[in-house]
């Protein structure tokens, strides 16, 4: 009898021990370090999501990298919409702070980048709700849950000149 | 002798790495102790006083009109700012002085707030930035220790 409260007991504790080890260690890393996300809609074909809605491409979110809030032009980031704030949106940065851009379909036809901020577009100009539609997204947004993507190495390509807003910096 | 200490090391780094994981989750999720400096929010709270910030309401969206909040700052996404909300989505806010003739007003747009340090007078917010992303949100303020407290807490901190 003694014996199997003894058991118990041991097991109760093993356990408390892996749980609080294992948990925070597990949340930290996918918090800081990296951790993987599907992607759904159209805005960044053809780049993401080629096949539409047949197949959603599954792409690894590298939260170190931009630990420093360092991004270059070009990154394909995800960010928390300015929107809904409970909705992530996954777009290509185009502009940094101090660029100005040559915009398409924005109400100013240029625009300069304030400070802290990023100009963010995705690739499938039309079917895309970016900085065209909200202005340039603040780089602390982007940062909350900034996660520049290294994606799905087979579609991964540079954008093609003519399919964004041009930059002059 | 070398393999004592080797275990030693690891025993040490596996420590550190377990509690601070538990602390970045606790800062992340729960909450954390935060030292205001600068004078936007007086007279409730002082220069370099030393303050309780909760995370959940964050996380469950239940920042209220009024609540004292963190947030990072919009022009610099390293530091953060610390201002009381006025307006939630879809409020109409006055933006004007009171000593202009016509009022002017905005309206906060779907997804942003509006914040104002209690010092109108020594405040740059959105009233110099315009209404910035819920996202930037990181906490609300809900104690502050006294006076005499924090003192002892920052003697304690520096010493």
């Amino acid at each position: 009898m003694a014996q199997s409260k003894g058991w118990v007991r041991r097991y109760f504790k093993a356990f408390c021990k892996g749980f609080f080890v294992a948990v925070p260690v597990a949340v930290t890393f996918l918090d800081r370090v990296a951790c993987v996300a599907r992607v759904e809609g159209a805005s960044m074909q053809p780049s993401l999501n080629p096949g539409g809605s047949q197949s959603s491409d599954v792409v690894l979110l590298n939260h170190w990298k931009v630990r420093n809030f360092e991004v270059q032009r070009g990154d394909i980031v995800s960010l928390v919409s300015p929107k809904n704030p409970e909705q992530k949106i996954i777009k290509r940065v185009i502009a940094l702070e101090g660029d100005i851009v040559k915009t398409m379909g924005h109400k100013n036809r240029y625009v300069k980048v304030p400070r802290g901020h990023i100009w963010v577009e995705g690739d499938h100009h039309g079917h895309s709700f970016d900085s065209n539609s909200f202005g340039p997204q603040k780089e602390t947004t982007t940062i909350v849950y900034f996660h520049a993507l290294c994606c799905h190495i087979l579609q991964f390509s540079l954008p093609q000149p003519g399919w964004n807003s041009q930059v002059f910096n | 002798m070398l393999r004592g200490v080797l275990g030693k090391t690891f025993r040490l780094v596996g420590y550190t790495i377990q509690y601070g994981c538990i602390a970045h989750c606790a800062f992340e999720y729960v909450g954390g102790v935060v030292m205001c400096s600068g004078p936007s929010m007086e007279p409730t709270i002082q220069n370099s006083d030393v303050v309780f910030a909760e995370n959940l309401s964050r996380h469950f969206y239940g920042i209220q009109r009024g609540d004292i909040v963190i947030a990072k700052s919009p022009s610099d996404p390293k530091s953060n700012i610390c201002k009381r909300v006025i307006g939630l989505e879809g409020d109409k806010i006055l933006t004007n002085s009171p000593s202009d003739f016509f009022k002017s007003h905005s309206y906060v747009p779907t997804g942003h707030v509006w914040l104002e340090g209690d010092n109108l007078q020594n405040s740059t917010d959105s009233r110099y930035y315009g209404p910035i992303p819920y996202g930037l949100i990181r906490g609300r303020i809900f104690f502050k220790i006294l006076k005499r407290f924090s003192k002892v807490l920052i003697w304690l901190s520096e010493a």
